[in-house]
């Protein structure tokens, strides 16, 4: 497994590099389940291009140091993490939380990225206040969760007594990072709304139609804060296209 | 010895347990009555004064969204305290401060306590049950150190007495603290800590403060205070932990009678049979460590959980250390045998009402304990007795 790390800041990063491929890199940013080098979308995204994924602080092996508690941390913390890998501009691909992530990369350095995609991005906040955006996944039975997260939560459900202590750690770890990163404001940062419009570069927003944590309402108010977005639907698939629809989710991101 | 009764105002008039899937956080509050809340109020706080006028102290607590304890302003009712009650001293277990934004604040209400009740306070600090975070919306990832920092600046706010101060911290940001009143007490009051952790138990004892712990039972208790110990001698404050720097909170029924304690006791486990609350607010994130999580989702008890369900039962709670129930030979048997296996703690924190236990049996209750079991534990364990040497202490008893 092409497995490496790297030291960005003080912080020890995980790092999945595919190493092979021409033109620009993708940078791919997990969502709030972690990444595995074995998920199916791996090898088919890095077929023709080189795909470098790293774990985010507090997720997989990597470090979570005591000052960072936010996704505008990890943002910086990535755009430092190109300059280690000398990436002048990449391909930019972030689901869930990491579009969140790749979304703030984006308003902050926009000339680095040539293309971001977005699957099932949360970070923004578009509905009134009187109703969470992203429902609380913290605050429901697993079952639940389950349920607004796959189109097929029965194929699709972790299943626990099959998992080895470590990966039941870096299950609960993921979980407590997620929370530490997203809790208060809910899933988002008031000012990225504001910062939007200067991400240029072409913009796909992807939604799995059953996604029952980003709603196309959101992802489409989402997508209009950008003033070069497109949207698409992956079928049979819920928050985790990429997952469930590996095809189709690398078709969309190539 | 010291004996303290523990109230949590309760609300017990709840449809189906079957009808709701959470007591806490979620039930609606269109099931509570005001009418019947105010009549509850006046009730409870007739029965901590009852329980001073015996010679007992008071101690209250505060927890949120939840029927099991009407009272998300502790200090609120502690100032209604301050003033009704003369000489109890007045024990607030506690404040949550991992939950609350403003410490200094925390410190104000605490200081004009102390002044309103002419220097009666005992001011106790808690972490806050995993259910609390979502009504506080608290982060419950590093709790822990935000409890700390929150604590210690606190007590800065108590003992800084010569203008405004600053505090940059890692959680807590203030340009100007300068609080009015200050503590009647000096230094300070007396500071209580709530853990039931071993970790959390050493932290107490290396800072000197009095440590609680709820319903540990036999073993954890006597780990959790194994633990303190060891914190506070190596921190440097000598060998001898006074049993007065420990607390252990049980429910405690005491009757004239088997049987009428008996019914006491009963009414009592309503604490732990009508705790329902599922696992999305019983465990958030970050609540317990990731280690623990493993181990649960393996199958362990939740020690989180301190309502286990082995202690449904008045045999299995008397048996697990969680309760202490009978005659008052019976109850004194009782409280001699943890006290021992534990290496002896100063403070009994007694959960003595509960649910349906109405007003007339949680006086005999607190009457029957305070005539026939405390003097004896008083005279048994004195306050100078030296926490961890059992073996000692049981053959000066003989």
């Amino acid at each position: 497994m092409p497995v490496t790390k790297a030291k960005v800041a003080d912080v020890e990063l995980e790092l999945f590099d595919s190493g092979r491929g021409s033109g620009r890199p993708i940078l791919f940013l997990h969502g709030g389940g972690g990444f595995s080098g074995r998920q199916p979308f791996v090898a088919l995204l890095s077929e023709k291009r080189r795909l470098v994924v790293p774990s985010h602080p507090g997720f997989g092996k990597s470090a979570l140091p005591d000052w960072l508690d936010s996704v505008d941390d990890i943002a910086h913390l990535y755009l430092e993490l190109m300059d280690v890998l000398k990436f002048d501009r990449v391909d930019l691909v972030g689901c869930s939380i990491g579009g969140w992530i790749a979304a703030e990369m984006a308003t902050k350095s926009p000339e680095r990225f040539s293309r971001l995609v977005l699957a099932g991005p949360v970070g923004v906040k578009v509905g009134p206040p009187d109703k969470l955006d992203i429902p609380d996944i913290f605050a429901k039975p697993e079952t639940e969760v389950q349920k607004l997260t796959y189109h097929d939560p029965e194929r699709m459900k972790p299943d626990t007594s099959k998992m080895s202590d470590d990966e039941l750690a870096a299950m609960f770890r993921a979980r407590e990072t997620l929370a530490l990163l997203t809790w208060e404001p809910w899933m988002h940062n008031p000012k990225l709304k504001r910062r939007l419009h200067r991400v240029s570069a072409p913009t796909l927003f992807i939604r799995g139609e059953s996604d029952g944590l980003v709603s196309q309402t959101y992802l489409d108010a989402y997508a209009r804060l950008l003033p070069n977005a497109s949207t698409q639907t992956i079928r049979h698939a819920g928050h985790v296209p990429q997952l469930e629809q590996p095809a189709a989710f690398t078709a969309a991101v190539r | 010895m010291r004996a303290w009764h523990f109230s949590e105002n309760a609300y017990p008039y709840l449809p189906p347990a079957d009808s709701y899937p959470s007591i806490r956080v979620s039930l609606p509050n269109r099931i509570y009555d005001p009418a019947k809340g105010a009549a509850l109020y006046d009730r409870y706080i007739d029965e901590w004064l009852i329980a001073e006028e015996e010679g007992v102290e008071i101690m209250l607590n505060e927890h949120h969204q939840t029927a099991t304890c009407v009272d998300p302003a502790a200090p609120l009712m502690l100032a209604a305290l301050a003033r009704l009650s003369k000489k109890a001293r007045l024990l607030i277990l506690g404040n949550p401060i991992a939950n609350r934004r403003q410490p200094v604040r925390v410190a104000e209400e605490m200081a004009m306590i102390d002044v309103l009740s002419h220097g009666r306070l005992e001011a106790g600090f808690v972490r806050g049950v995993p259910y609390e975070v979502l009504p506080a919306n608290s982060n419950p990832v590093r709790m822990n150190e935000r409890h700390w920092e929150a604590l210690d600046l606190i007590v800065k706010c108590w003992t800084h007495h010569d203008g405004p101060f600053s505090h940059e911290g890692r959680f807590f940001h203030h340009r100007s603290i300068n609080i009015w009143p200050r503590t009647i007490q000096q230094p300070h009051p007396p500071i209580w800590v709530s853990s039931t952790s071993p970790s959390g138990a050493a932290q107490v004892g290396a800072h000197g403060y009095v440590q609680a712990t709820f319903l540990t039972g036999f073993d954890n208790t006597k780990r959790i205070f194994e633990s303190y110990r060891r914190g506070w001698r190596e921190a440097g404050r000598g060998q001898d932990v006074p049993i007065d720097r420990l607390a252990y909170a049980a429910l405690i029924y005491v009757g004239d009678t088997e049987a009428r304690a008996r019914a006491g006791a009963e009414k009592l486990l309503w604490y732990v049979t009508a705790n329902k609350v599922p696992p999305y607010f019983s465990n958030p994130p970050g609540y317990v460590p990731v280690a623990m999580n493993v181990q649960l989702a393996k199958g362990a008890h939740n020690v989180v959980s301190v309502f286990g369900t082995k202690q449904a039962t008045v045999e299995g709670a008397i048996e697990a250390g969680t309760m202490f129930a009978g005659t008052p030979d019976q109850v004194f048997e009782q409280i001699k045998k943890h006290w021992h296996h534990v290496g002896g703690y100063g403070n009994l924190l007694i959960m003595g009402q509960a649910g349906f236990l109405e007003h007339d049996d949680t006086v005999h209750g607190i009457r029957m304990f305070a005539r026939e079991v405390y003097p004896r534990l008083k005279e048994l364990f004195p306050d100078t007795t030296i926490s961890g040497m059992t073996g000692q202490v049981a053959a000066a008893a003989i």
